[in-house]
């Protein structure tokens, strides 16, 4: 017990070297690319919308395809089975995710400075953390869009729950639903985090 | 028959039954007029969802409208309501379409043209013509709605001759088919037609930046009854020809009193001397217009001897070339422009009718090409070929311009390289872009007057027939035949591509003041007796669905469809107040209408819009006058 705490220590201690501080500097980067670009898309086909009707899902705003319209077109097709209105103002996390993603990039910067092992562990575990609670919050929203149905709409339906990844079936449409570049990117910082970790597991300190 | 007075007498029995009666002329075989193959079934088949490769744009005569088709599937795609009313599309109930329409709510729609840009088809408006109340009317193909109609035109009457487009669409060319007595409104015994009437080639002058169109010029002439035009362009730019028909000055019984002379004089304007001479201020403002005097302005307006009773006269895409056909002889005169010009250069004159020179005729002949009885209009491949409807034949006669080698000048019988039949008594045809100097020479639609025994029987009003003619090979085929609404006479074909419509009008260009785009914004507002409601319609409802208002007041509504998808169309109909407007997304109209009678008017959607369509109305509620009293 004594020996492996030892080595754990003194594995936290260890210095990055300097291919790990690189990685570290690209995944700052990653983050930055994750705060502009789209981390997610709804996509919706069904026989009289061929071309689809798409939205997309940025850690700041909604954007819905066709210059907009496809947010209005969804939101205009939801009000009948009683969905509330899809807008961003009611999304709170699109105020808090862009400063998250922030303090990751600070901190991650700070890592490439101050170069210690235990710099990535605690990147690695807060970011596992934030990751796994925007994804409990995302599929919260969509559950609570799908479940929480005006029961005075004109069509009745059965609560859902839209799909996160993958497609389904509502109704008459498909809805497909799946990661964009920017939720890559998330991906791509935490493989960055653990390839930093990798490089340096044999440093010195 | 013989309630006929008289028989013309150049004609042959046979022949003048063919005309009169409108049969096919005899000796024809019965097997041609079939001609259906696999083949061209394959090639004019447009599978499900696939589109066509052109745009066909019918005139649609006396119903007042425009019919668009694909090629070469031949499939009816829309009708453009131009010159009458069109609850289908709510055309002429709404405040804007009603004040277009004015007075009248019909036009007999003739020639369209469409606008140009550097001589070829730019694909931004399509002008018609309304031969019946001197009308122009420009649609925008932006949108495919008409956006401006002009006329009556002042001093004009019996607007046929148009809508002749020039190059640049500086000008959309018109000429008066029948005369009156000016200024208009004038009473005059049309015993005294040669002296007191007189008819009219005037200049529309097209705004380059928004198409607007105005009044440019007039050119007054005698009452001749100017009948298809064209504009030149090459050699020939800034010029354009007619036709007339009566040159006799005829006012009665012109079937045989306007057939006498052996050529009718055709008009040759130079519309840029025309041009200059309003600039320059040698004109005369009558009823508002700059009409120039031919007489007294030289070097604007030439005579053309035409044989015989000419109809059609068409530029080539060279410019250099014009073929004018004679209904009443068997053959088309082609024309020298070089000649023609050379003529006017040299002053080289067959004396004059009212101080207008008369060109000799022998002197800008080219040649009569013998295709057959009954020629009326020509159309163009751009390989060199022309291609004639024969009215009394029922036939397409393909033939070679000149210029021609000595062994064909010696018989000209030797150009006309192919016939096709046609069924029956064909029109107008056109072929794509042959009015432009890139012509597309792949498809020529030939508009046929009668087609009867052709489809399913409809009784006796009978549709014209469209038949589809592939004119890649030496030979012509027929494709495919279509019926269409009384009447095309003429079309236009343009390729899909150089068309760029939308399909919504985009909220941020809504510019009507009256456009609400939020519930917020809607309401109802009385002001004395004017009631202005302000309403949205949107899948499936109306906001508000309710208007109140009494008897004598003026009800003003606006409905905004603020959808912004293709085909969420919306309709507004109210029972039993003669109101139907249909609002495409992002549209907004308006109605005016007063109140008369007291009651509740449902209002409901006309248009099919969603699921809950049916469920979208409302409830116009006018209570009697003596409300106001009661309650004031
Ligand atoms: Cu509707």
């Amino acid at each position: 017990m004594h020996e492996f705490l030892r080595r754990e220590i003194f594995f936290l201690r260890r210095p990055l070297n300097i291919w790990s501080r690189l990685l570290l500097l690209l995944a700052a980067g990653a983050l930055v690319a994750a705060i502009f670009l789209p981390l997610w898309k709804i996509h919706l086909v069904a026989p009289q919308y061929a071309e689809g009707l798409s939205l997309d899902i940025y850690s700041h705003k909604l954007v819905g395809g066709n210059n907009g319209q496809d947010l209005h077109e969804i939101n205009g097709l939801n009000h009948y089975i009683g969905m509330k209105t899809l807008s961003e103002a009611d999304f709170v996390e699109m105020k808090w995710i862009p400063f998250a993603l922030g303090v990751f990039i600070l901190l991650t910067l700070r890592a490439v400075v101050f170069g210690r092992m235990a710099n990535i562990i605690d990147l690695g575990v807060l970011f596992l953390y934030f990751t796994a609670f925007s994804l409990g919050n995302f599929y919260y929203r969509l559950y609570s869009y799908g479940h929480h149905l005006d029961p005075r709409a004109p069509m009745t339906i059965e609560p859902f729950t839209p799909v996160m990844i993958g497609s389904q079936k509502i109704a008459n449409f498909i809805q497909t639903s799946l990661p964009q570049i920017g939720g890559y990117m998330l991906g791509i910082y935490i493989v960055l985090l653990f390839a930093a970790l990798w490089l340096s597991r044999k440093e010195m300190p | 028959m013989n309630t006929h007075k008289r028989i013309p007498s150049f004609a042959i029995g046979a022949l003048a039954l063919a005309v009169l009666a409108g049969c096919n002329p005899p000796g024809q075989k019965a097997s041609s007029s079939k001609g259906s193959s696999d083949n061209a079934a394959s090639r004019t088949f447009v599978p499900p969802g696939e589109k066509d490769k052109y745009y066909l744009f019918y005139s649609g005569g006396h119903s007042g409208q425009v019919y668009v088709a694909g090629i070469p599937s031949m499939r009816h795609i829309s009708t453009i309501p131009v010159f009458a009313p069109y609850p289908a599309t709510g055309y002429g109930f709404d405040e804007e379409t009603k004040e277009m329409l004015g007075e009248y709510t019909w036009g007999d729609v003739h020639h369209p043209g469409l606008s140009k840009t550097g001589g070829v088809y730019d694909g931004k408006y399509l002008f018609v013509n309304d031969a019946a109340n001197n009308r122009v009317a420009r649609i925008d193909l932006r949108d495919f709605k008409t956006r401006q109609i002009i006329g009556p035109i002042p001093n004009s009457s019996g607007n046929h001759g148009s809508s002749f487009v020039t190059d640049n669409t500086e000008y959309v060319l018109v000429a008066t088919r029948f005369s009156v007595p000016l200024p208009k409104g004038r009473y005059a015994d049309p015993k005294d037609y040669a002296k007191e009437f007189n008819g009219m080639v005037s200049g529309i002058k097209v705004d380059p930046k928004d198409g607007t169109m105005s009044i440019g010029w007039q050119i007054l002439t005698p009452p001749f009854d100017w009948d298809l035009g064209s504009t030149g362009k090459g050699p020939s730019e800034g010029w354009a020809f007619w036709t007339s028909y009566n040159t006799e000055m005829a006012h009665e019984t012109l079937e045989a009193t306007a057939t006498q002379a052996e050529r009718d004089l055709g008009a040759v304007v130079n519309w840029r001397a025309a041009e200059q001479a309003v600039k320059d201020g040698r004109v005369e403002m009558i009823g508002g217009v700059p009409m120039i005097d031919p007489a007294k302005t030289p070097g604007i307006l030439y005579f053309l001897p035409i044989p015989k009773s000419p109809h059609g006269i068409d530029t080539d895409p060279s410019g250099r070339w014009i073929a004018a056909g004679g209904k009443l002889q068997p053959v088309v005169s082609v024309f020298d422009f070089h000649k023609i010009k050379a003529a006017i250069d040299n002053k080289d004159f067959d004396g004059d009718f009212r101080g207008v020179p008369i060109i000799r005729y022998e002197s800008a002949l080219e040649g009569s090409v013998p295709v057959g009885l009954g020629p009326l209009h020509t159309q163009f491949d751009g390989r060199g070929n022309g291609y004639t409807s024969l009215f009394i034949e029922s036939v397409v006669a393909k033939w070679k311009l000149p210029p021609w080698s000595d062994e064909e000048k010696a018989d000209l019988n030797k150009v006309v390289l192919d016939k096709i039949d046609v069924h029956y008594n064909i029109g107008h045809l056109v072929t794509g872009a042959s009015d432009t100097t890139k012509p597309y020479g792949d498809y020529l639609v030939a508009m046929n007057k009668l087609s009867k025994g052709r489809h399913l029987s409809v009784g006796p009003s009978q549709p014209e027939s469209s038949q589809l003619i592939d004119i890649t090979g030496e030979k012509m085929t027929m494709l495919y035949e279509a019926f269409t609404e009384p009447e095309p006479h003429f079309a236009q074909i343009i390729r899909a591509d150089t068309v760029n419509a939308i399909e919504v009008y985009p909220r941020d260009e809504s510019k009507h003041p009256h456009a609400v785009w939020d519930a917020k914004e809607t309401g109802v507002v009385r002001e004395g007796n004017r009631v202005e409601a302000k309403v949205i319609a949107i899948r499936s409802r109306f906001i508000p669905d309710r208007i109140d208002a009494q008897v004598g007041d003026e009800l003003v509504i606006h409905v905004t469809n603020i959808e912004q998808t293709t085909d969420m169309i919306h309709g507004l109909g109210i029972a039993e107040q003669n109101v139907n407007v249909v609002i495409d997304p992002g549209e907004t109209k308006t109605i005016r209408l007063k109140l008369t009678k007291p009651g509740v008017f449902p209002f409901y959607c006309t248009n099919f819009c969603s699921a809950l369509h049916q469920e979208m109305q409302g409830y116009l509620a006018v209570k009697p006058a003596e409300g106001l009293a009661a309650n004031p």
